[in-house]
């Protein structure tokens, strides 16, 4: 009998293409496939990153490091600095508490509450900026009190910290709600059961078994609060040395045609943003069961 | 001890509800309730007519047209792009895959400014992509289409986050015995692999349109900001606050809010639906 009469006793070969022919595209398919994503992301991410660099470095490195180190340009690092060194631990506090009160307890409203606290992602950043200037703006709500008492909120680094705050205070708490809720109560009833104290029992059982989603949090926080640019050009009024943070820098100096130097500029930022984003995969990679979040933001 | 639980609580030994509750809801109220309740206070105080005056002139209408249409037009972008690139990443192994995948992260960490004139400087008449496209009489930058390329940046994300993890959960068995039972493998994929991914891609849709909707810092640069061509309603916002008109601002700033919400939650009730029929994705 010939081959063809004894289809079952076939190479390992023939098998092996045979279940691909059921579960996969064929070599042709996955190419077109492959290169239309890395054409996509060539087009819209790579090339703009790249251009970044190159652009920042067009005039040179004496012009480079003259533009990063101009006294306009360090008071902006200092803020932006400054301006997520008050609102980051801000936020890392309130999402503790938001993820210990939604994860730890059973209590009415709490899908209401998990909403209000995404709010701040689905309100435009202008936005953010906005309704503190309805509030403390020299027309505002509060602005004749504040005006008497001499107190400065827009325009100044209040304005600058409460928009920061408002568009950075998911965050922390979404990432912490999730990995807490799969973790249970179970250790910390066991804590408390042994005589451990409330404090005791947060402190060397809880936040241990959360502090890679808690360090995720803050890292994605971070990198908000020192890149926001919407919410934080509404509350600045752009003085500069004063009140311009390094991305409304990188602003003024492109619409003054000073391209170079808003370039270099920019660069530190995306700087930042590839740290950012290495210390996030390499949670990702190693510490992908301790962080319990969906990887979306 | 009991004292503590009630209808809004079930009993727990665990201390400490009291203060984070209390301290989660002053900071949700003064950072985000407050404030936000001020805007619609300040946009109702500008009178039924005023509201009505700023809410129908053809600024405004053009910039809310320009932000909506233009968000929704890049959602469908990053949807069939997004989908690709999941399935890319999910399914096929090549070289660089990994860094591929971390790669799609970067509108997330690049702050908005930075992608606005890096953008820019590619897609101007003059830059890498914009010379090639110069010569057809394609102009990107300064047009509505530069307004598409930034907003299709910063939504890029969300799909593939969404639905890679539902692709990767995926069963091989449901494939094979589909194409055991003879189908195609197109009609696999169409009646077998893609209907429990939809309410994914909805969820990543979603969230791409409602962060294009308000994005301001990487389209203000890219977009040429002509009033009634290429003006996003974050712009004439701004603006209006720029000319001391509050209750104009907070009037645009609360329509914006209102559409976006009424959109969420009309894609939120489809959703509810499809995961009544698909299970919980």
């Amino acid at each position: 009998m010939s081959d063809a009469a004894l289809p079952q006793f076939r190479t390992d070969t023939a098998q092996k293409r045979d279940t691909r022919r059921v579960r996969g595209e064929g070599v042709v398919v996955q190419a077109v496939l492959i290169t239309i994503s890395l054409a996509f992301l060539a087009l819209f991410l790579l090339l703009p990153l790249v251009s970044v660099f190159v652009e920042a470095g067009a005039r040179g490195w004496t012009a480079y490091m003259a533009a990063v180190t101009e006294p306009d340009a360090v008071a902006a690092i200092h803020l932006t600095l400054l301006v997520a060194g008050i609102a980051v631990p801000f936020n890392v506090v309130v999402g503790i508490a938001a993820a210990w009160a939604i994860a730890k307890f059973a209590f009415r409203g709490k899908n209401l509450l998990i909403s209000l606290i995404d709010l701040p992602f689905s309100v435009s950043p202008v936005i953010s900026g906005l309704v503190f200037v309805l509030l403390f703006g020299a027309q505002g709500y509060f602005g004749a009190w504040l005006k008497a008492h001499d107190v400065q909120i827009i325009f100044a680094l209040p304005g600058l910290v409460l928009a920061t705050v408002f568009v950075t205070f998911p965050f922390v708490a979404r990432e912490l709600i999730p990995h807490m809720q799969s973790l249970g109560s179970a250790d910390e009833e066991a804590a408390l059961t042994l005589g451990a104290s409330g404090w005791r029992t947060f402190l060397t059982i809880t936040l241990p078994n959360v502090k890679w989603s808690l360090f995720y949090g803050v890292l994605l926080c971070n990198a908000r609060a020192m890149g926001e640019f919407g919410a934080v050009a509404v509350v600045s009024g752009k003085i500069r040395g004063l009140t311009n943070t390094m991305p409304l820098h990188v602003e003024i100096l492109y619409n003054e045609y000073m391209s170079a130097a808003a370039f270099a500029v920019a660069s530190l930022l995306a700087g930042l943003a590839l740290v950012t984003l290495a210390l996030k995969t390499l949670l990702e990679w190693h510490y992908s069961d301790s962080i319990a979040a969906s990887r979306r933001h | 001890m009991a004292a503590a639980t009630s209808v809004w609580r079930q009993p727990s030994i665990l201390p400490g509800f009291g203060i984070a509750l209390g301290i989660t809801l002053s900071a949700l109220s003064l950072i985000v309730l407050v404030p936000l309740a001020a805007l619609a206070l300040k946009a109702a105080s500008a009178g039924p007519a005023d509201i009505l005056a700023v809410a129908t002139s053809p600024r405004t209408v053009a910039a809310l047209r320009l932000s909506f249409l233009g968000a929704l037009f890049a959602a469908c972008v990053n949807a069939v792009f997004g989908m690709i690139l999941a399935w890319v990443l999910v399914r096929y192994e090549f070289p660089g895959r990994r860094f591929i995948d971390a790669a799609v992260d970067l509108p997330f960490a690049l702050p908005t400014a930075v992608a606005g004139i890096a953008l820019t400087a590619i897609y101007a008449p003059n830059g890498w992509v914009g010379s090639l496209l110069a010569p057809y009489g394609i102009k990107v930058a300064y047009t509505p289409l530069g307004v598409m390329v930034a907003l299709i940046f910063v939504g890029l994300p969300f799909v593939v986050r969404t639905v890679q993890p539902v692709l990767q959960e995926m069963q091989a068995d449901v494939e094979e015995a589909a194409a055991l039972l003879g189908a195609g493998r197109w009609r696999t994929i169409f009646t077998v692999i893609l209907p429990p991914i939809y309410p994914a891609l909805l969820t990543g849709f979603v969230l791409a349109f409602a962060r294009a909707v308000g994005e301001y810092g990487s389209v203000i640069f890219i977009a040429g900001n002509v009033p009634m061509v290429s003006e996003i309603a974050p712009l004439l916002i701004v603006i209006r606050l720029e000319q001391f008109d509050y209750a104009g601002a907070a009037v645009v700033a609360m329509l914006m809010l209102l559409i976006s919400f009424a959109l969420i939650l009309f894609v939120n009730l489809i959703q509810a639906r499809a995961r009544r029929r698909f299970g919980d994705v």
